[in-house]
């Protein structure tokens, strides 16, 4: 399972092996990460909004004004996946708040108050963002009510029990008597939450299950949303900056003068690592920069090439991993006749369609930050570093994200902003160009895989795979990565919904020089479900078996993902005839708690070109607290799955990343997107992740279809389409 | 008649008709042979000279001359290798037997040409002779270069000892035999170099005559315009009648007004040779696009004047292989201008990458720069140029940031660049090319 | 001094004739609606209506648009393809982060503009250029054609 999987309560823990590898890194690792269960429910802040005088401000989430206006505290971000509607509709559904009275904030900065509890710390990513909050937000929703309750219960001299609440008023029946919470809130106010408020029956749910409007989109219609690249603080100027060509270079001289003859020009910051010109208008800005002449110091990776990197990954790969999960004896299972496949996946950028930017005003006595940003804590927190200020002379304000998918989990662009505008009187907006985006990201790793596996009675019964790449994981959470184990890395890989009886993964940690790694949407599972579908294809191709009838069959102890697949063979006609070059993918998978089966469809002509024709997915993810939201994040994660199995493919060469913009880091658009059909099965579990599961799916699928239609298995993505026309030789 | 005889009739024809065809070859590297004859030494010519740089620069010092004829010779772009110092050479030239870097020709002494005479240089300069007695393969347009005077060869050399001498080791070719056998270049510049210096015509005007010298010795405009003979001269008997080199098309720059440049107003000449652009006439992109950045944008405006009335005289030559442009626009309607029968790929590339730009109509949406109507490329039933500005793009110098296109050959396949560049043409040409993606991987290779 | 018309207001800016139409809006005017995504015309998301007509305002110079009207996603409501496409993103769900969807926005209601009735081919030569990194595009074909049904 991936860190991302670790769940507050075992009701969707997957059965099996992974079962049992989940307590052993919750034992291991969860010290670190658990910690964010301590969410301080009694506490009311203060700190949050501006309500009125006179308002309710219970916890850290719900403020109450005295007019009855209800507005939410998101303790997640909003980069797309819905999350403000989904926990807006958690807290509103166990307040009985009046669903049209509510409006959000985004939250400050304070792990103390907003830590993810499945993170530990105040971040959206991993598609957690329902399964770490959902209990809490629902005792958060549920402990407000009954004080409200109280409060009316009290003034009326009745029952507590005797009343009930619904859309943001207490009733009386017995005596017809009905209150406002508006009218409540001084009285409440007084009174302290219970720690452990019943909480609804789903069956009793008004809210949740219901495929409500978002509560974003109206202001993202009429162009009236606040991004972070939308900040203008009065006075503010534009910056554009280029950072070192090679990571780890060095500035070694700027020659500006034609840059201050560009009009509206204002200045030139020039860093140790980077370069910025800061002007009246972005447009001054980048014609600043680009009339700069500045001499840099490559540093020791101008060297460094995809080439070079692929090779130090597949010489780690001979190397002895960490053990991430050992059941029997695959060793023996794989004495004779194993089929040893190998696999590679490339980097990959995030290239959110916000690019990365951010606003900063340094003063003597404080730093103001406007960003969009997926771990607003340390974003703060970074400010402060920077700054030498201390937190609370930090304000950080956080907007609206155009696009997270992990970029954001990082805070780079922020310590630059603050860096330059250390360097700049007033407030200074800093946006990445598009280039600088693409070529300054932190990839997700490029992996390498080495897979063998026997067949016995036309089942697996020896499995191994060996990992190889970098702990994104060791960076960004030391706290978790204990003894070299990177439940990331091994997600979806050690926990593999199938049952085979002998079966051992290994990750080996290999980082590449010169290129900087991080958590890229769909995560560790992306990758290793793309290997391991794959993979498992060429068995079932092997084993003269039906992909799905071999799949069904493994999966006795999964069958929640065994009835999505059934669903999904069936939806997509699985086994009816299709034109020739054409074919159908299966894969399917247990990650973020949500079990998920996908047919693809495609057709590939004769050079090699690949044509979409249809998506179809059957998903079980627990209680679908927003279903609308739910099928719109598989629609949108299956096309950025397609976009990076199809074209995605950072490279380097002299320590540069040689993509730059769409047009050579290419994107799916429209006239190449498939009808994408998705099925959610109705369930009553805890709510499982979503915002990922489409990702990972796509790119299996997709390259299982691609065998189908042309016997070309891909062994590496991007498809290789002059490999698909007979053009080369895999 | 006898067997003898007849032997002997068929050896004097073959003979007859070698040294005919030798004739023809050697007159067809005479570049302004069809200016006729009445050429004087420049000695003898009385006209204002036509050699040397502009008025402008008369008074400016050997250095900023040197500078001036560097540029309009384009010494740069052929010595500087992709992000390489500045005429520290390094460039591959990817010819079908081989491939062949350019040299170092900063001053440094030991990789470059620091220790070379006067003399030495021009022997490289015009005889194609390097300081060691070697022949340098005739890429290096000494053929042109020949009619230069020694004093503007100088001045280049004098500017090129100013710069900052580049220590870079000379790349070794990769030719195989036969390509290798160097003395066969002595031959061949035996016939085919000239070696002799430029000849003014008395009876052209002074601006022609400025002109011609600009376009024979220092711009070798023929180097890429003219066609080449099977003996690998140029051509001049078609002279600057269109001629793919690089795996570009040089396009037919002659004054037939169908298919070269004689329907051009004085004024679009002008500003393309300048600026790399004319309203309705299309950008200059690959190596022309470089020439003008380098080189062209640089020459004054007298001097570009005297290129266009040089260009003027060039007899017309009809090449029907060869683009001529249709000049109005294609519908604004995507479903309509295009017949069936193209392949769909090339309109659904076009539409998500392209027609932001350029526009349904081809007239281009956001900057007139951006019109694909009149461009002789998209009217170039062989879609070369199409093909090669969709894999390499164009950055015009002479533009703005505006003016610029991504390349986006390392993103499309050789399938996809050949389904669009054959739907530009026929959607904004006058004929569909039909391009094929083995044709576009070959012309990856060339450039 | 450029003279332009935003949104039916003549206004007159102090910028240079070859500034991209998206940083006088974005930095100069204040409307920060319209978005900047590539800056090289392959993403779409910084579309703006000139004369009707949906172009890619991060290479278009305000010299080319001086004397024509220019309406942006802030201004698109007050027409009537532009009203009943903003409703049909709204009644269906369409965005997600929402960054590209003032540009889908623009693009789509040009397109009904001129053709009430889209089929699929029209709706990919007018959408193709607009890139959606959050995989809108199903939902962006159906509002589309929902939006053409509207009355
Ligand atoms: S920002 Fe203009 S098209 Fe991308
Ligand atoms: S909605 Fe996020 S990019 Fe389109």
């Amino acid at each position: 399972m991936s860190l991302f999987d670790r769940l507050p309560t075992d009701a969707a823990a997957p059965s099996g092996p992974s079962r049992r590898t989940l307590l052993q890194i919750g034992a291991a690792a969860g010290g670190g990460l658990l910690v964010g269960f301590l969410v301080p429910f009694g506490q009311a802040t203060g700190k949050v909004g501006d309500a009125p005088p006179g308002s309710l401000a219970p916890n850290a989430f719900i403020r109450i004004d005295p007019a009855g206006k209800v507005t939410l505290v998101m303790p997640q971000v909003e980069m797309g996946q819905g999350t403000y509607t989904s926990i807006s509709m958690i807290l509103a559904e166990e307040l009985d708040a009046d669903w049209g009275q509510v409006t959000f904030e985004h939250a400050p900065p304070s792990d103390a108050l907003y830590a993810n509890p499945m993170l530990g710390l105040q971040a959206t990513g991993g598609s957690n963002s329902i399964r770490a909050w959902w209990t809490p937000l629902r005792k958060a929703g549920a402990g407000t009510r009954a004080i409200l309750v109280q409060a009316a219960a009290t003034g009326w001299g009745v029952d507590p029990a005797a009343c009930r609440t619904e859309a943001s008023q207490v009733i009386h029946d017995a005596s017809g008597r009905r209150i406002a919470y508006g009218a409540l809130t001084g009285r409440a106010a007084a009174l302290k939450p219970p720690a452990d408020p019943p909480l609804k029956s789903p069956s009793a749910f008004r809210l949740i299950g219901k495929p409500l409007k978002r509560l974003d989109t109206p202001a993202k219609t009429d162009g009236s949303a606040q991004y972070g690249i939308d900040a203008l603080p009065p006075g503010v100027k534009f910056a554009s900056l280029a950072h070192s060509p090679v990571l780890g270079g060095k500035v070694v001289q700027v020659d500006d003068s034609q840059a201050k003859a560009v009009p509206g020009y204002r200045q030139t910051v020039v860093l140790d690592d980077m370069v910025a010109v800061v002007s009246d208008h972005t447009w001054a800005a980048q014609r600043g920069l680009a009339a700069l002449n500045i001499t840099w110091d490559d540093g020791p990776n101008a060297g460094v090439s995809t080439a070079l990197v692929r090779e130090r990954l597949r010489a780690a790969s001979l190397r002895k991993g960490v053990v991430a999960i050992n059941v029997g004896d695959a060793a023996k299972a794989l004495s004779h006749d194993p089929i040893e496949v190998v696999y590679d996946v490339p980097f990959l950028a995030h290239a959110t369609m916000e690019p990365m930017n951010c606003t900063v005003q340094v003063t003597p006595g404080g730093c103001e930050v406007w960003v969009g940003n997926q771990v607003l804590a340390r974003a703060q927190a970074v400010a402060a570093q920077v700054t030498g200020l201390p937190l609370d002379k930090v304000i950080v304000h956080n907007h609206m994200i155009g696009g997270g998918f992990g970029r954001r989990l990082e805070v780079d662009g922020i310590s630059d902003a603050v860096r330059i505008a250390q360097h700049v009187d007033g407030p200074v907006k800093v946006v990445w160009s598009r280039e600088e985006d693409i070529r300054h990201d932190l990839y997700r790793p490029a992996w390498h895989d080495r897979l063998s596996a026997h067949l016995k009675d036309g089942r697996i019964d020896g499995w191994k795979h060996v990992i190889t790449g970098s702990s994104v994981l060791a960076r960004w959470a030391p706290a978790a990565y204990v003894d070299g184990k990177d439940s990331d890395a091994w997600g979806s890989a050690a926990d593999m919904p199938y049952d085979i009886p002998n079966l051992h993964v290994e990750f080996v940690r290999e980082e590449p020089p010169g290129v900087r790694t991080g958590f890229w949407r769909g995560v560790g599972p992306a990758h290793n479900v793309f290997v391991i579908e794959s993979f498992i294809d060429e068995l079932a191709h092997k084993a003269g078996k039906d992909p799905v009838a071999f799949r069904l069959s493994m999966l006795d102890k999964a069958p929640r993902l065994q009835a999505a697949l059934r669903l999904v063979a069936d939806k997509a006609g699985w086994g009816s005839p299709l034109p020739a070059r054409c074919g159908r993918g299966v894969s399917v998978q247990t990650s973020f708690a949500s079990s998920v089966a996908t047919v693809a469809e495609v057709a590939v002509d004769e050079e090699g070109a690949v044509s979409l024709r249809r998506v179809v997915c059957a998903v079980d993810t627990g209680i679908a607290v927003n279903p609308n939201t739910i099928v719109a994040q598989l629609q949108g994660g299956i096309v950025f799955g397609l976009t990076a199995a199809l074209y995605g493919n950072i490279t380097v060469e002299n320590g540069r990343v040689q993509q730059s913009n769409f047009h050579d880091y290419r994107m799916l658009r429209i006239d190449e997107t498939p009808p994408v059909e998705v099925y959610v099965i109705p369930s009553g579990e805890a709510p499982g992740g979503i915002g990922e599961t489409g990702v990972v799916a796509a790119m299996p699928a997709l390259a299982n279809a691609i065998f189908a239609a042309t016997g070309q298995r891909l062994r590496s993505l991007p498809v290789d389409r002059d490999l698909l026309a007979g053009r080369k030789s895999a | 008649m006898r067997p003898g005889r007849i032997l002997l009739i068929v050896v004097a024809v073959v003979v007859i008709a070698g040294l005919g065809v030798l004739a023809w070859l050697i007159t067809a590297s005479r570049p302004m042979a069809f200016a006729g004859g009445g050429a004087v030494a420049l000695a003898d010519y009385k006209g204002p000279p036509p050699t040397g740089v502009p008025a402008d620069f008369a008074s400016t010092d050997r250095i900023a001359r040197g500078q001036y004829l560097t540029r309009a010779a384009d010494c740069l772009a052929c010595h500087t290798a992709k992000g390489g110092a500045p005429f520290a050479g390094g460039l591959a030239f990817k010819l079908p037997f081989g491939v062949i870097y350019s040299p170092n020709i900063t001053a440094d002494k030991d990789t470059g040409i620091g220790g070379w005479t006067d003399a030495q240089f021009l022997a490289a300069l015009r005889g194609g002779v390097d300081d060691t007695g070697q022949f340098l393969y005739p890429a290096m347009p000494y053929t042109a270069f020949t009619y230069m005077t020694d004093a503007d060869g100088l001045a280049i050399k004098a500017y090129l000892f100013s710069l900052k001498p580049v220590h870079r080791d000379n790349k070794d070719n990769s030719f195989s035999f036969p390509y290798n056998q160097r003395w066969l270049i002595g031959i061949w510049n035996r016939l085919f170099n000239a070696n002799q210096r430029f000849q003014p015509h008395p009876d052209r005007s002074p601006q022609w005559n400025r002109g011609a010298y600009l376009s024979e010795a220092m711009a070798h405009c023929g180097d890429c315009h003219t066609p080449r003979t099977l003996a690998q001269n140029l051509d001049n008997h078609r002279k600057d009648a269109g001629a793919v080199t690089a795996g570009w098309l040089a396009y037919n720059i002659t004054s037939h007004r169908l298919y070269g440049v004689g329907a051009w107003s004085d004024a679009e000449l002008a500003q393309y040779l300048s600026t790399g652009y004319a309203p309705g006439r299309g950008v200059a992109a690959g190596p022309m696009g470089e020439a003008v950045d380098l080189s062209l944008s640089y020459l004054t405006p007298s001097d570009i004047a005297a290129l266009v009335a040089y260009v003027r005289s060039i007899p017309p030559v009809a090449t029907p292989g060869q683009p001529a442009p249709v000049l109005t626009p294609a519908p604004a309607a995507p479903g309509q201008g295009v017949a069936e029968g193209y392949d769909p790929k090339g309109k659904r590339i076009f539409e998500g990458a392209c027609a932001s730009c350029h526009s349904w109509t081809g007239q281009g949406s956001l900057t007139p720069w951006a019109a694909l109507t009149g461009d002789r490329a998209v009217n170039d039933p062989t879609a070369t140029n199409v093909a090669q500005v969709v894999i390499a793009g164009a950055k015009p110098r002479m533009g703005t940031a505006l003016t610029y296109m991504p390349a986006f050959g390392a993103a499309y396949t050789d399938d996809e660049v050949a389904a669009v560049a054959n739907y530009v043409t026929a959607r904004f040409g006058a004929k569909p090319s039909n391009i094929t993606p083995k044709q576009v991987a070959a012309l990856r290779k060339q450039s | 001094m450029a003279k332009l018309t935003i949104n039916g207001q003549a206004l007159e800016v102090d910028a240079p004739p070859d500034m991209p139409l998206l940083w006088v809006l974005r930095d100069l005017l204040k409307l920060t609606g319209t978005k900047f995504g590539c800056g090289i015309a392959q993403c779409g998301a910084c579309t703006v209506h000139v004369d009707g007509t949906p172009l890619r305002s991060c290479m278009l110079p305000i010299s080319a648009v001086e004397g024509r009207a220019v309406t942006t996603i802030e201004g698109v409501g007050a027409t009537p393809a532009g009203r009943k496409v903003q409703q049909a993103w709204l009644d269906l769900e369409v965005i997600q982060c929402g960054y590209c969807q003032s540009g889908q926005i623009m693009s789509a209601a040009a397109l009904l503009a001129g053709t009430p009735n889209p089929q699929d081919a029209d709706i990919n030569a007018a959408m193709a250029g607009n890139i959606c990194r959050c995989g809108t595009y199903v939902r962006i074909r159906e509002a589309i054609k929902y939006a053409a049904k509207a009355v």
